[in-house]
């Protein structure tokens, strides 16, 4: 059965859970993106901890620093588009830099928005993000690791951006099955032959490439690198120790991202044959995410090709 | 003991003065005119101090307008939250803490600044907090006038009132003078009781270097219920010396052996004044009105072959910073 619920909604249920159990300090701040953010039932059944800032993002992640320096636990939930760049030095002078714990929670990231364009996609938002000292970026890969994620960020009181996407995404876990290790990979499969790197979005399909590959003979190793930063350089070296070639996947650009952390691990400790996979440094082709990603390679199909390449690059 | 605040505000200055000196510069101008409403805030507004750093119902406290930093220590130092000869050792130096901006890893100090339009944002956020706990903590957040070209205080200005934030006090330090020159020749910034005011917010137009009235602005806004204050400090930049006064290139400098001298006796003589009792009001002479649009617009104007606006050189200037 196709999957109904987004990632986002998964974690206003943690807030909505942690509400309801009696922690006053959880916050949720939007910028006229309740409803996008499917943040409106935490809005409605806790409007005393519920912040509208209005469409004004300097000011709700401002806002949210005051509300942490102050011991609250605020969740800013926007358009990661809008969030990461519009309210960049916000997040870099006023949570990163002071220290406070502000969780930056950027929905609808990548190339969600699709056809909206440009303005609305958020290619950058993780190396904009992963350059600020003090600031962490996850890019949880379906409902499950976002709902271990969220519990795990609940606990701690370090800022961080977490990306999601806007739709509901395939299941790479099950509800009775998610192994999650803060700031850990997660291995999804070994193989001695390629290994695939991928966050978000993108781990789904590199395990479904993994199992192409596989049926030609080709084994390959997956990791769920949710935790881009700070990144398991440990698990990229272990990853690439075990094989012949390396592939990343991530729906952002090619500068900055995952694929440049993973190439500077692996540079410094255990070169292998790389390909980064990426959205491409240019504006993105209007479609659906499903078509946008299959035109760019970042499909199960274009990472087993990759992967095939890359190997023969070896 | 009473403190004698009309001594101390001299003190203070020569403090920060020092303190520019000791590190090789510092943004002497901006210090000099907010000196006066820093020592009050600290020394008799505000529920603060050094025995209270993590006590939750403290005032707090956001210095927007960051690079006013000396003045901030020479403050801080005073009641007892820094040392004034550590800080003058090593202010600037490498590996200091005492950087020319909050550092919020010192005592007293709640959050780093130094970029602009940041702290009414965090202000709202901080206000908010009580609000939400039921704490009776005031939160105050000083701004200068050039700063408030930035768009982000005005997303702020709107949430302090929509949200009724009577425990949020903004306080404008309006030297009318910013790096560049006259705050009306960068980007106009006049009419400021109407512009806050537009926004929903109480207003109180102050000298902000008349400590009377400056402490009764202090009292109103405490006073002013379900929507947030802005005092708008009509201030002289470098207050303390002719040699500083009104004059935008004062905003960052480094004094001379020989101007360094001048503004310690001009300084010295103010606190004997002070000592015998004379409760000190300089006169403010802003005469600088808006005139149309800036320069550069009036000229493409006339290029056009419309017709211009009084160019800024016939534009009434302020006096006092016209030989810069």
């Amino acid at each position: 059965m196709a999957k109904t619920k987004a990632n986002k909604q998964v974690i206003c249920e943690v807030l909505m859970e942690a509400a309801e159990a009696g922690d006053r300090d959880v916050v949720v701040v939007c910028s006229d993106s309740r409803g996008s953010a499917s943040m409106t039932p935490f809005f409605d059944t806790y409007p005393e901890q519920a912040v509208e800032a209005g469409i004004a993002e300097q000011n709700a992640v401002g806002m949210a620093a005051g509300l942490a320096a102050c011991g609250k636990k605020p969740w800013v939930a926007s358009p990661a588009c809008f969030l990461t760049t519009r309210s960049y030095e916000q997040t870099k002078v006023d949570c990163a830099y002071s220290r406070t714990n502000v969780k930056l929670l950027g929905i609808s990231g990548g190339v969600s928005y699709g056809a909206l364009g440009m303005s609305h996609h958020s290619a950058q938002d993780i190396a904009a993000m992963a350059a600020i000292s003090g600031m962490r970026v996850y890019l949880p890969s379906d409902e499950w690791q976002t709902e271990k994620l969220a519990r795990a960020l609940m606990a701690d009181e370090q800022c961080a951006y977490i990306r999601v996407g806007r739709n509901a995404v395939a299941d790479v876990y099950a509800a009775d099955s998610c192994p999650f290790e803060m700031d850990r990979a997660t291995w999804l499969r070994e193989g001695s032959d390629v290994a695939l790197i991928a966050c978000g979005e993108m781990v789904r399909p590199a395990l479904d490439a993994a199992e192409t590959l596989a049926a030609e003979g080709i084994e390959a190793a997956v990791l769920d690198m949710y935790c881009v930063k700070p990144l398991d350089a440990d698990a990229v070296v272990r990853a690439a120790q075990g094989a012949r070639a390396v592939v990343t996947v991530e729906e952002a650009a090619p500068t900055g991202g995952l694929g440049s952390m993973v190439a500077q691990v692996l540079g410094a400790r255990c070169p292998r044959p790389l390909t980064c996979l990426s959205l491409p440094d240019a504006p993105v082709v209007t479609g659906t995410s499903p078509e946008v990603f299959a035109h760019y390679g970042l499909d199960a199909a274009g990472i087993a090709k990759a992967a095939r390449e890359t190997l023969a690059r070896g | 003991m009473t403190e004698n605040f009309e001594q101390l505000r001299w003190q203070l200055r020569q403090d920060a003065v020092d303190i520019i000196v000791a590190g090789g510069g510092g943004h002497i101008g901006g210090d000099m005119s907010v000196t006066d409403a820093l020592m009050l805030l600290y020394g008799k507004i505000m529920n603060v101090g050094p025995d209270k750093l993590e006590d939750p119902d403290r005032d707090r406290f956001l210095l927007s307008k960051g690079h006013a930093m000396e003045a901030y220590y020479a403050v801080l130092c005073h009641y007892g939250y820094l040392d004034l000869a550590d800080v003058k050792a090593r202010f600037s130096k490498f590996r200091s803490p005492y950087i020319g901006h909050p550092n919020n890893k010192l005592p007293g100090i709640e959050m780093n600044s130094g970029s602009l339009g940041h702290g009414l944002p965090v202000g709202v956020g901080m206000a908010l907090a009580a609000k939400m706990d039921g704490r009776a903590y005031r939160t105050y957040v000083v701004m200068g006038d050039g700063e408030l070209a930035e768009g982000s205080i005005w997303e702020a200005a709107m949430a302090g009132a929509t949200y009724g934030l009577d425990n949020l006090c903004a306080v404008i330090d309006r030297n009318h003078l910013q790096i560049s020159g006259n705050t009306e020749d960068v980007m106009h910034a006049d009419s400021q009781e109407e512009r806050w005011a537009a926004f929903g917010w109480h207003t109180v137009c102050v000298n902000g270097n008349d400590l009377a009235a400056l402490e009764a602005a202090f009292a109103e806004a405490a006073a002013t219920k379900s929507r947030p204050t802005a005092i708008i400090m009509d201030t002289v930049k470098g207050l303390g010396s002719p040699v500083m006064e009104n004059k935008a290139g004062w905003h960052h400098h480094l004094p001379n052996d020989e101007e360094y001298a001048q503004i310690t006796a001009d300084l010295t003589a103010h606190a004997e004044a002070a000592a015998a009792g004379e409760a000190f009001v300089p006169e403010l002479d802003f005469a600088v009105e808006r005139a149309g649009a800036t320069a550069p617009v009036a000229a493409l104007a006339g290029r056009a072959g419309a017709a211009a606006p009084a160019p800024a050189a016939d534009r009434p200037v302020n006096p006092a910073s016209k030989e810069d």
